[in-house]
């Protein structure tokens, strides 16, 4: 199968100059990353604030040029500025602040900006539109500003705004950072009936641990590395390895972690409450 | 509350104004300037005001919101007033110290007066019955023989569009850092101009910083969707005149010509 | 020593047609040295009625009293009181605006009219306390990282020495690391300055280990008012109200139902760990 995206040795470079134009400082956020996506694959990519991730994630839309290494999305070489407008045609984005990517002041609007962009005609841009407000939910809210929605459906709407532009893929950088528990919840599941009804690919980067755990596969970083990849599973289970990075595991998993290490027969990777209290049984029907 | 603020005071109704075209609405003002100052007797006057009743009274807009307009310049239009009635040199028909009244004076006054008034309403009736999205809408087409000399509209409109969405959020921000320096004790309200001016620093300072990050991760979402500038975009409402728009164009011209036969002929 | 909020009522647009009730009949006593969690969903009035307790906002009804003073009476000294109450408001990285992060955390202090030796004083106390290094007094605040210039923010509303602090969303936008490192933070505050602390939030999570007391607030309305572990029994409720549950609160509640012999009161890691040992031990499986 063709890749979605494939990153050998990837690397991005912020160069800071002094007034005169000589080099003072070269930080490296993204520094030698091989990252590879399947279409159709639900993706997450982990780390704290200033692990690179977000350098990382605009490198997958054409909003930055490689500094090194290789990247091609979609069979696409992101280096090749020819490859900019087509490559952000294939590949979406969705920021953290809800405020600052909405550009008109009705949500319908909004939506058409991307495809009147890409010179769709005006009965179709209609079409994709609607298509892509019902896929999130906000259908009923067409006519309203954006300035009356929660947090969360704005992220809605713009999640719409990348769907009507028909991505194959669409990546969203920390959409939750800024919303509370529900319109996190929201987002979150948006993304994920994305994902399955419509094949969409998703890259999701995050910090909140919780939100990661319905993902197929999770890349975590540090310090513009990939340090730690695999199944939800397999990556909490390295509790320690993961607190030796600042970067704490969903409670549930910490808790089943716990108790593993204070002798109860516990696997490791236990991800939902589930799964814990079938963990426990044995231990604890004995009384009940 | 901030959120409030509408710019451009829209009044949302259903009426055949608020379904005209924009294009039509702007080139109806532009005639309508015109017709006023092509007027100069009172029976001209008559016929403009009569017709800006009937455009009126078709808006369903409440008179009190035409009004409303006129508000804020009253002490304007006294003193622009004034300064016709009592400086205007000619046959004078009252006076008293050096206060001189001349016929002439009292003339250009009134139709002063009643000009400014008829033209504040009659844009504040294109306002009411715009939004201020097809507003620009409608400046960007209707400009867009503009482009020949090099004036960049379709940039033009959309900094107009973007302005009128981050108007109310930067509004309500302003409202919140106000507050988180008040709470750190700061006072706007004591002291005379010089202080006072002094103490909008705190506020003013975050405000461009916040403007300025705003305007950045806008410009990278702008991009993130294949926005490249106006060429090669097409048009999600396209605007499109309708046979009203055709009979309103009809209008204005035989209503201008009326204006124009009148004032050069019958008087 | 305390805030006492006696029926207070606040409308937004009283009057018109948009007349919407924020707050109504809010009756509350929050006493020296308390360590208090707000909680609620966006728009249930958190955020409103801890303006009150500065003066930010004016109630439409009802009286506000600080130390036994009516704060709504005309001889009132409102700026005084914001000084005693400090806020810190949601993203206070956002209210910056002097060119280095000393003369920024002055601010306050000045405004207070303070001498300019106490301000010095005060503002390295402040810097101090909120963990930054000395060397940042003098580089920008808009050259430091997230959780940085939300530590200067802090710092700058410490600076005043307030005898209670508010802090509406303190971890807002913040990574795991951030979010510790701001409540650890706080908690010290409590401990070594002993200032009443008022900590906003709709976390639950992030709230349960630190407060000793929580207030759920629900439109416009006071829901409870009791210790962490009590306010959790109400599990179904919060959950209506649209507030997250810590996990384990919600395990320990399964496990309950599901009749094992533990607790349902666990609201952090740690104490789930020890009574699931408790069953576990008492099981004899051990």
């Amino acid at each position: 199968m063709e890749k979605m995206i494939e990153a050998r040795g990837l690397k991005h470079e912020y160069i800071q100059r002094d007034e005169e134009g000589n080099v003072t400082n070269i930080l490296t956020a993204v520094d030698s990353v091989d990252l590879d996506v399947l279409p159709g694959q639900f993706i997450s990519i982990l780390g704290h604030n200033g692990s690179g991730k977000s350098t990382l994630a605009k490198h997958l839309d054409a909003l930055l040029m490689p500094s090194g290494g290789t990247l091609y999305i979609d069979g696409m070489d992101a280096s090749d500025e020819k490859n900019t407008l087509p490559i952000r045609e294939t590949s979406g984005m969705v920021f953290q602040n809800p405020d600052n990517q909405i550009i008109a002041s009705v949500v319908e609007e909004d939506v058409g900006f991307g495809p009147e962009n890409i010179g769709i005609p005006t009965d179709e841009i209609w079409e994709r539109v609607e298509k892509a407000l019902k896929a999130v939910g906000m259908w009923e809210f067409r006519k309203r500003s954006p300035n009356r929605l929660s947090g969360g459906q704005k992220q809605r709407v713009a999640i719409a705004g990348v769907m009507a532009m028909e991505p194959k893929c669409i990546v969203l950088d920390e959409p939750t950072a800024m919303l509370d528990p529900d319109g996190r919840r929201e987002v979150i599941e948006a993304a994920h009936e994305l994902n399955e009804k419509k094949g969409v690919t998703v890259i999701l980067i995050t910090h909140y641990m919780e939100e990661v755990v319905g993902s197929d596969y999770v890349f975590v970083m540090d310090a513009g590395k990939i340090f730690l990849q695999g199944t939800p599973r397999d990556v909490f289970s390295k509790v320690d390895l993961l607190k030796e990075h600042r970067l704490n595991v969903p409670q549930i998993t910490y808790l089943a972690h716990k108790l593993r290490m204070d002798g109860l027969d516990i696997p490791e990777g236990i991800l939902t409450r589930q799964e814990l209290i079938e963990a426990l049984r044995p231990y604890l029907t004995f009384n009940a | 509350m901030f959120k409030d603020i509408t710019l451009g005071q829209y009044y949302p109704a259903d009426s055949v104004l608020h379904r005209l075209d924009p294009r039509t609405k702007l080139m109806g003002t532009l005639i309508f300037i015109i017709m006023l100052f092509v007027a100069n007797s009172w029976q001209t006057f008559c016929l403009v005001t009569a017709g800006l009743v009937i455009l009126i009274l078709l808006s369903r807009v409440p008179f009190s919101f035409m009004v409303r307009g006129l508000r804020g310049i009253i002490l304007l239009l006294l003193f622009a007033g004034a300064f016709n009635l009592f400086l205007t040199p000619g046959k004078s028909i009252w006076h008293y110290g050096i206060f001189n009244i001349t016929y002439e004076g009292l003339k250009n006054a009134v139709l002063m007066t009643v000009r400014m008034v008829l033209l504040i309403i009659g844009t504040s009736l294109m306002t009411l019955t715009t939004t201020p999205n097809q507003l620009t809408d409608g400046l960007e087409k209707g400009l867009r023989f503009l482009t020949y000399l090099k004036v960049p509209v379709h940039e033009i409109a959309m900094m107009m569009s973007i302005a009128l969405r981050f108007i109310p959020i930067l509004a309500e921000e302003t409202d919140k850092i106000m507050k988180a320096q008040m709470a750190r004790g700061a006072d706007f309200e004591s002291g005379n101009i010089i202080r006072r001016a002094k103490a909008m620093v705190p506020i003013l300072v975050p405000l461009f910083v916040s403007a300025f990050r705003r305007a950045n991760d806008l410009a990278l979402a702008m991009e993130a969707r294949c926005y490249n500038g106006g060429s090669g975009r097409t048009k999600m409402k396209p605007l499109k005149y309708a046979r009203r728009d055709g009979i309103s164009y009809l209008f204005m011209a035989l209503f201008l010509a009326a204006v124009i036969l009148i004032s050069r002929f019958m008087v | 020593m305390s805030i006492i909020l006696d029926h207070v009522t606040y409308k937004y647009n009283p009057g018109t047609s948009y007349e919407t009730t924020a707050l109504s009949d809010i009756d509350l006593k929050i006493d020296d040295g308390e360590f208090v969690g707000i909680i609620g969903h966006t728009g249930s009035g958190k955020s409103t009625l801890v303006q009150h307790l500065n003066g930010l906002i004016k109630a439409t009804s009802g009286s506000i009293y600080y130390n036994g003073q009516n704060i709504y009476d005309r001889d009132f000294d409102l700026k005084d009181l914001r000084t005693q109450v400090g806020m810190v408001f949601q993203y206070p990285e956002n209210q910056l605006f002097e060119t280095t992060v000393y003369d920024d955390v002055c601010f306050g202090p000045k405004n207070q009219g303070l001498d300019k030796k106490e301000i010095s004083l005060r503002a390295y106390e402040a810097i101090r306390a909120v963990g930054l290094p000395e060397e940042c007094c003098d580089s920008s605040p808009f050259e430091l990282s997230g959780g940085q210039k939300r530590r200067v923010a802090i710092a700058g509303v410490l600076a005043m020495k307030p005898a209670v602090l508010i802090l509406d969303e303190p971890t807002a936008g913040l990574d795991p690391a951030g979010r510790h490192d701001v409540l650890e933070l706080i908690k010290d505050l409590h401990k070594r300055r002993g200032e009443t602390i008022i900590l906003v939030s709709h976390s639950m999570e992030d709230v349960a280990n630190y407060v000793d007391r929580i207030i759920v607030v629900d439109k416009g309305k006071i829901k409870y008012d009791d210790v962490p572990k009590k306010v959790f029994r109400h599990l179904k409720e919060l959950e209506e109200m649209g507030l997250a549950v810590p996990e384990v609160t919600y395990l320990m509640h399964d496990l309950k139902s599901m009749g094992f012999p533990v607790s349902d009161d666990a609201t952090t890691v740690e104490e789930a760990e020890e009574e699931i040992l408790k069953a576990a031990g008492a099981a004899g499986v051990r």
